[in-house]
């Protein structure tokens, strides 16, 4: 089967735990302010490449990867899901870890089928909560957050190791309120295993000066280290709170 | 020579070492791996502060004065040349600078007096006329010696730079002393020892006798020499070290006295830490010295080896990117027996870019092996995110040629202490190679005719069958020229240059490695790659010359793992090696080559013309064996392995991969990242669950 792939990072180490195969899927529906690559959006273009060759690069570095594993990201890579598919299975028949950063956007009652597939052979998902609160959600990715939660309750259903993955940027999600409730809706889930407060940065202006789009957060400052770690801090406070109250 | 056991040794155990130089042996039965953390690391004393402090005033002053503090034009420099130096005698627990003043740097005009002169001109300084004439009327040097035997197409290909960085005008470096023989038996048994190499040598005076009886005799009075040294700075260093802090001393005197005497390209230590742990334990179990004292001999002796400083020239530093000393100390490797030559010292070293800040000299390389404890594993990736200031090596790959008792010299050199050296070759530039194939061996920057004239390129697409065919007899011509250009270089340095006191801390019979090496790999891999799978079409001149290449379509890059062209670089570097090999080299030297331009690349490149890969002239070239910049693009692993193919075997004398990466791409920032949770409120023993950090990607046996 053969999937757009965007490009692949031979040394990952912020992706998963370990060394890790890093595959960019390409295309995303999502259009989140922030984004840092631009390139990944549009559906159907790129490298065209079977599920073998994307194999191929990781076993040709295999011995570095025996703490790590592979990670699928994007774009959304769920927009391909079957190749995603495709490929843990393979990965998992061969015992390497499989770790898979996604929004959780496509997922429905209509998809379900096929996540139910997929979830057989990931280890660990990577999710990417953009925004807690369901205006704000849209405001930010021009999509709904529905589908987003919805995934997240369904990867605590079956008990599937999730990290989350969650961007701090000043003016839209770097409020308390927010913040704080992100950790509360965390905190009634089951497979929290770590999380992620990343600091918004401008790395990817660049790339869309190469694409001749305008930059949606031009006049937004990147968030500071100190900043992010308070906003870690009322994530936890949430989920703790959350955890406590389900005790 | 048999020799007795000697009182300052009690406390070790005896072996071969004992009755014969062999400090391998030494090593091997004295030496306790250590394979705990570095909790018991001790910060810097206040005398080791306090000294700091005084150099980092000498450091700012030395920038104000232009690059040099101070600069002797009247003393030529030996072993014995100037009275004692110190920062503060008071505090310094390790003595001893080149000459009697720190920062102040010393003449040597043995590898070439209008060399001093240059560098002495540059900063304000001039040579004392007397030493002048003495250096020009009575006594030649290695650099005279040297142009008076170069042929023209030597002294052309070295003009064009298609042979560069020779150590023609200056000293070769690339020698290790085994210093630490000065600290195990002391100046009187070493001489005793040579006395006998020389009683006990061949007596059918031929060349080669006439010249090594020579040698010996010059060995032996620059050990006398050495001892002298130490006398100057009030020790008696003619016996072994009976202290921790003598053997450090010991050491470092003899290190010093090599650097007072020659101002080689690269002047390393050697590999110390291990042995000089096996006294610093002595005195820690007799409870004679604290963890802070061995720490304080480390850090000062440390502090000595950032400070040594030559007189060298604009261009030479050009060169060099800097004014590098190449004070390279190989730190751990495992030994023949399983153990790991890991020790508490060898943290200790690592530790002073803690306790004296970062710096780049001396050149911390550590031997690694994927065998090492797991907490010198971490402790050097700690140390490493820091400071980026360590140096890594396969010792792997390395011991299986050398055993367990090498070091580096310089970058990457690896030799048997005292019982290898080498003769420092500079590098042949293959990219230029490529060109003076298509072009006929005319230069495409002078225009003028360099190489042999074969038949140039005539087609307008160049044809890759064409181009390697062409490559291959120029190859075969430039080997030629450069093993005999070297063989003149090293004959001259031999006689007027000698490394006495470094040859004196050696055995009598040694290995000579007859070291080549190659600039421009990835450049001619590219070239090779773009003629092969693309279109690469000329652009000539008026006269014909081609001084331009127009790609069309893509190609293969060097360092993205892929065969195509991954086995063009691997088919050169074998290629070369090959031809080099076919050559008779000075004192039946053992031919190697390596790939480790780490900071000439810039000036290669200056020299280089536009290449059929798409680069500019002047563009620098990737330094060693890097890809080209920009056109790695699947990450660090596979460009890494792409320059893991180069076969170890036909470039045994290195092969180098700069490598930087932003410490954000090695791992999470730990404290914002919260992987914590399941210890706080779930449990989770499961692999993906835990916790990235910065040591996760070391290899865990």
């Amino acid at each position: 089967m053969k999937g757009y792939i965007h490009s692949i990072e031979t040394f990952g180490t912020v992706d998963g735990p370990g060394i890790r195969y890093v595959v960019f899927m390409q295309g995303c529906p999502l259009r989140c302010k922030y984004c840092h690559n631009p390139d990944t959006w549009q559906m159907n273009t790129g490298q065209q490449m079977e599920v073998e060759e994307v194999l191929k690069g990781f076993y040709n570095n295999q011995s570095f990867y025996k703490d790590g594993g592979v990670t699928v990201t994007g774009g959304e890579p769920l927009m391909q899901i079957e190749f995603v598919t495709e490929l843990f299975k393979y990965l998992k028949q061969h015992q390497v870890h499989t770790a898979l950063d996604t929004s959780g956007i496509t997922f429905s009652e209509k998809t379900k089928e096929k996540f139910d597939e997929l979830i057989k052979y990931t280890d660990l998902v990577l999710l990417d909560i953009k925004h807690i609160d369901p205006k704000g959600h849209v405001e930010l990715t021009q999509q709904k957050l529905d589908p987003v939660l919805a995934f997240a309750r369904y990867l605590s259903d079956h008990q599937i190791p999730v990290w989350i993955r969650h961007v701090v940027v000043y003016d839209i999600t770097y409020k308390e309120e927010y913040l704080y409730q992100l950790g509360l809706f965390l905190g009634t889930l089951n497979n929290v295993k770590a999380i992620d407060v990343l600091p918004y940065h401008t790395m990817g202006i660049v790339k869309y000066q190469q694409m001749n789009l305008e930059y949606p957060l031009k006049d937004t400052k990147e968030t500071s280290k100190d900043d992010a770690l308070q906003a870690r801090n009322i994530v936890l406070k949430g989920y703790r709170e959350s955890r406590r109250n389900r005790m | 020579m048999e020799s007795k056991w000697h009182e300052n040794w009690e406390g070790f155990k005896a072996g071969t070492w004992s009755k014969k130089v062999d400090v391998r042996d030494f090593i091997q039965r004295n030496y306790t791996p250590y394979e705990g953390d570095d909790s018991f690391l001790a910060k810097p004393t206040e005398a080791t502060k306090a000294l700091w402090q005084q150099v980092l005033v000498l450091m700012k002053e030395e920038r104000e004065r232009g690059g040099i503090w101070d600069l002797d034009s009247k003393v030529v420099s030996s072993i014995t040349s100037h009275d004692a130096g110190y920062l503060n005698k008071e505090l310094e627990t390790i003595v001893g600078f080149q000459t009697e003043k720190p920062f102040k740097r010393s003449l040597q005009p043995f590898g070439g007096i209008r060399m001093a002169e240059a560098a002495a001109e540059a900063y304000g300084y001039h040579v004392d006329p007397e030493v002048t004439e003495i250096f020009t009327k009575y006594r030649k040097t290695h650099n005279q010696g040297v142009f008076d035997a170069y042929s023209d197409e030597m002294r052309l290909a070295r003009k064009s730079a298609i042979i560069t960085g020779l150590p023609d005008a200056y000293g070769r470096g690339r020698i290790i002393g085994d210093y630490r023989r000065v600290a195990l038996y002391g100046t009187d048994k070493l001489i005793e020892d040579k006395k006998e190499q020389l009683a006990t040598y061949k007596t059918t005076m031929t060349e080669d006798v006439i010249r090594l009886r020579e040698e010996l005799s010059e060995q032996i009075r620059a050990l006398k020499e050495l001892a002298k040294l130490g006398e100057i700075y009030g020790y008696d260093i003619s016996k072994p070290a009976k202290t921790a802090q003598e053997a450090v001393q010991w050491l470092y005197f003899g290190y010093l006295a090599a650097v007072k005497e020659q101002n080689g390209a690269a002047m390393s230590l050697g590999r110390t830490s291990t042995f000089l742990d096996i006294f610093i334990k002595r005195d820690l179990d007799a409870g004679l010295i604290t963890e802070e004292q061995a720490q304080e001999y480390i850090d000062h002796f440390i502090m000595k080896l950032r400070l040594i400083k030559f007189a060298r020239t604009p261009e030479y530093n050009a060169l060099f990117s800097g004014d590098p000393t190449w004070v390279t100390e190989s730190l751990g490797g495992m030994g023949m027996d399983g153990r790991p030559l890991v020790t508490k010292t060898s943290f200790r070293y690592l530790h002073t870019l803690d306790n004296l800040g970062t710096a780049p000299e001396p050149n911390l390389t550590v031997l690694w092996s994927r065998h090492f404890p797991q907490n010198f594993k971490e402790y050097c990736a700690k140390m490493s995110i820091k400071s980026s200031s360590i140096q890594y090596e396969n010792d792997d790959m390395m011991r299986e040629t050398h055993g367990d008792d090498y070091a580096i010299a310089c970058c990457v050199s690896s030799m048997r202490v005292g019982k290898e050296m080498q003769f420092f070759g500079a590098r042949a530039n293959l990219a230029k190679c490529l060109l003076y194939a298509i072009n006929g061996g005319v230069d495409e920057k002078l225009l003028i005719q360099v190489g042999p004239k074969y038949r140039a390129v005539t087609d307008d697409i160049l044809n890759y069958e064409d181009v390697m065919a062409k490559f291959d007899d120029m190859m075969e011509w430039l080997a030629e020229l450069y093993v005999n250009t070297l063989n003149v270089i090293h004959y001259m340095h031999d006689k007027y240059c000698y490394e006495r006191i470094q040859m004196a801390l050696h055995d009598r019979e040694v290995k000579r490695y007859f070291a080549t090496g190659i600039a421009g790999l990835s450049v001619v891999a590219d070239s090779l790659s773009a003629i092969k799978y693309a279109k690469v079409k000329c652009v000539r001149n008026e006269n014909g010359v081609v001084v331009d290449y127009e790609v069309e379509g893509d190609y293969p890059k060097y360092g993205n793992n892929v065969d195509d062209v991954d086995n063009i670089a691997v088919e050169i570097v074998s290629k070369f090696m090959n031809k080099i090999r076919k050559h008779q080299t000075y004192r039946n030297g053992y031919p190697t080559t390596s790939i480790l331009t780490i900071t000439s690349n810039v000036v290669y490149g200056k020299k280089t013309g536009n290449t059929p890969d798409g680069r500019r002239q002047g563009e620098p070239f990737a330094p060693g064996a890097n890809p080209m910049h920009g056109r790695d693009s699947h990450g660090a692993l596979a460009s890494l392995a792409s320059v893991a193919k180069l076969p170890y075997g036909d470039a045994q004398d290195g092969i180098s991969n700069t490598f930087s990466v932003i410490p954000g791409a090695l791992g999470k920032d730990d404290q914002i990242f919260v992987g914590d949770l399941d210890i706080d409120l779930c449990d989770c023993t499961q692999s993906a669950c835990q916790i990235p950090n910065l040591t996760e990607g070391i290899e865990k046996e």
